[in-house]
């Protein structure tokens, strides 16, 4: 789920990648996935390969893809939703089943992960997962040193103790606009469980949420990753991959600015963003065989060394650079990760009550 | 657009000749007239009619998201049969949360509030501009367009980077020892104002200009000559004369900022509760197309109101122009 500063998406969008081939052969895919998501390279090599001729689209919202899917007639053959939007737009009727016969390559992914993403899409019928992560903590170590007297943040407490959240007040407190994401570590934070749609619990996770509103500066979701990267707010709920992207941004920058991140101790919600192909996807055959090379160990492995995310394929994981595999942020250890949860996707009464709460956390109306 | 229709109405029947090129004259005329009609039918009435058809629908989990879809499949009766289950509980809805009324009144507040801004900014600028020597006008007037050669967005990003607190704006002030401490402006209603004012100013300062430069600026100076003091002849004749001017920029800087979503996103604050929000988190985050397309629908209700008024106020001074 990685949320590209607006900035970025302002200027390449719309950024269409056409590989040319010696072919004069017509296969193409028209693939539509998160802006700053791939290696350019593996198209290269996929069009090398097959002779097949990637039109490659990017966006940089779930809200946005839903849209066009919902709509119909989008044109497209892979696109890559977030887990939680994935399993409504099943039940819309968006995808189709994908031709398991087809993905030889199926074999290869990672059990651990695939057991999760079957809550939201029962059997893995109609996606395979591309990359995944946590929502966690992101943090300027150097600030977070000075207002708390320790560099290390290990528990949700640091953000929902009002005490604590104070000190960091002004340094600056970021979180994602997105109520999917942070009412359920509210929820885990208070010992509920985080699937909870009872309005008793979500009225429990708005009064805890309440109680540090006062030292949040900003709820945003994608603003979070330039700000931490230049060092003007010092905490952020954020998704682990925009925070990586932040500690990048902060290297190349060389001010000095240091990010940490933090999968909490409690544990913190996993998100995955899966391959599906539409139902009324022009060209199946080779979505399919596009959706399978992808699947290839040493393929997948080049995309997280780039993107720096973690996969759902085991198989990959010899050839993924050491540092990324060892790094627990990235991929946590079995311990952390027997913490980790999911959330199953809010009826639309449910999202109704969770949408009306937010409103009232963020905007206090 | 009234004014080009009725301006090409005389002029090509004055030239008729025989009846024949007269017929086909009448008939290109005829076209001129029906264009803009055609454009509005197109572009705005078709769209309105679809959003207006959603907002009394119910939502579904399906594609699309709402349900009756108005289409032949079961035959002109299926159609037909579909319009028994529209109806008007999306507006009723809007009217049960305090949400939606109190969104609509912060917006109207921030765009009126910007457009007096807008227009204190801006008309001293279409002023110098109308005055300024014919020869460097086109120039000044290349500099008002010359932003738009750039994203808005880009823009409206550059002014976080002004106004944060270690920002250009705080930084130039600490070193000039006008202030000891950073001031907050990033993520408030001020950066908001700032954001508005500067995105819209051009709007202003374009009809503002348009009609301060057709200005006859020889009755100041009769008005002077009369022993009228320069401020006095300025409320007198200058800006009675530039309403007009006046009514156009406000308008197009109100009814655009009721709705906007960027600024307030970026710059403003989370606590910042404005239509363009709340329309955004219906669409978007509950995926409710009808309560959004009702949410739209009464905004441009909200909006037509000062149309009506523009219109009243351009037949006036029509009339007076008589």
């Amino acid at each position: 789920m990685i949320r590209k500063a607006l900035l970025l998406s302002a200027t390449s969008a719309f950024l269409t990648l056409f590989t040319i081939t010696g072919h004069a052969e017509d296969r193409v895919v028209n693939v539509y996935n998160w802006s700053d998501y791939i290696d350019s390279s593996i198209i290269d090599d996929f069009t090398k390969k097959t002779g097949i001729k990637v039109v490659y689209d990017t966006f940089d919202s779930n809200e946005i893809l839903e849209t066009k899917l919902l709509a119909g007639g989008s044109g497209y053959d892979v696109v890559v939703p977030s887990a939680n939007f994935l399993a409504r737009q099943i039940q819309a009727g968006v995808f189709q089943k994908l031709d398991k016969s087809k993905l030889p390559n199926i074999s290869n992914m990672w059990d651990v992960i695939s057991e999760r993403t079957a809550k939201y899409d029962p059997g893995n019928e109609y996606s395979v997962n591309y990359m995944w992560g946590t929502v966690g903590l992101g943090y300027n170590i150097k600030k977070v040193q000075a207002a708390l007297g320790t560099d290390k943040i290990d528990s949700w407490d640091t953000f929902f103790n009002p005490d604590k959240l104070a000190k960091l007040k002004d340094c600056g407190v970021y979180v994602l606009d997105s109520p999917a994401d942070v009412i359920p570590a509210a929820l885990k934070y208070l010992g509920l469980d985080p699937n909870s749609t009872s309005p008793d619990d979500i009225s429990k996770a708005e009064e805890a949420l309440l109680k540090v509103r006062p030292y949040i500066r900003k709820f945003h979701s994608s603003e979070y990753i330039n700000a931490l990267a230049n060092g003007d707010i010092c905490l952020a709920i954020g998704w682990s991959g925009d925070v990586f992207q932040a500690r990048n941004r902060a290297e190349e920058a060389k001010q000095g600015v240091e990010i940490g991140y933090s999968v909490p101790k409690e544990g913190a919600q996993m998100w995955f963003d899966q391959m599906a192909i539409p139902a009324d996807a022009p060209h199946v055959a080779d979505a399919l065989e596009f959706i399978n090379y992808m699947m290839t160990p040493e393929v997948i492995a080049k995309s997280s060394n780039y993107v720096l995310y973690a996969n759902g394929n085991k198989a990959s994981q010899q050839f993924v650079d050491k540092a990324i595999l060892e790094d627990p942020s990235v991929y946590p250890d079995e311990e952390t990760t027997k913490k980790l949860y999911t959330v199953a996707p809010y009826d639309p009464k449910t999202q109704r009550v969770i949408t009306r709460t937010w409103t009232k956390i963020v905007t206090g109306q | 657009m009234t004014n080009i229709a009725a301006a090409a109405a005389p002029s090509t029947i004055a030239t008729a000749a025989t009846p024949l090129t007269r017929l086909a004259k009448g008939f290109v005329n005829r076209l001129v007239i029906i264009i803009p009609y055609l454009w509005l039918l197109f572009f705005f009435l078709v769209p309105f009619i679809i959003v207006f058809k959603i907002s009394l629908s119910q939502t579904a989990i399906a594609m699309p998201p709402y349900t009756p879809v108005l289409d032949f499949s079961d035959g002109v009766s299926g159609f037909f049969a579909g319009f028994r289950d529209l109806n008007f509980d999306n507006y009723t809805w809007l009217t049960q949360d305090a949400l939606y009324f109190n969104a609509y009144v912060t917006s109207l507040i921030i765009a009126g509030i910007s457009t007096i801004l807008t227009l204190i900014v801006g008309y001293p600028i279409a002023y110098g501009m109308a005055r300024a020597p014919a020869a460097i006008r086109p120039t000044l007037l290349m500099l008002v367009i010359l932003p738009f050669w750039t994203s808005f967005l880009i823009r409206v990003y550059a002014w976080i980077g002004i106004l944060k607190p270690e920002g250009l704006l705080n930084q130039v002030l600490l070193a000039t020892g006008l202030i000891s401490q950073p001031l907050v402006i990033l993520n408030t209603y001020t950066a908001i104002f700032i954001g508005i004012v500067y995105s819209y100013l051009p709007f202003m300062v374009l009809p503002l200009y348009s009609s301060l430069e057709k200005m006859d600026y020889s009755l100041v100076e009769a008005a002077q000559d009369l022993g009228c003091p320069q401020t006095s002849a300025f409320w007198k004749i200058t800006f009675p004369l530039s309403l007009p001017g006046v009514v156009a920029g406000c308008l197009l800087v109100f009814i655009p900022a009721v709705g906007e979503f960027v600024i307030p996103d970026l710059l403003g604050g989370s606590q910042t509760l404005m239509i363009g929000k709340t329309l955004w988190n219906e669409f978007f985050s509950n995926r409710d197309w009808p309560v959004s397309s009702a949410v739209a629908v009464i905004l441009l209700l909200v909006l037509t109101i000062p149309i009506m008024f523009f219109q009243q106020a351009q037949a006036k001074a029509q009339e007076q122009g008589k």
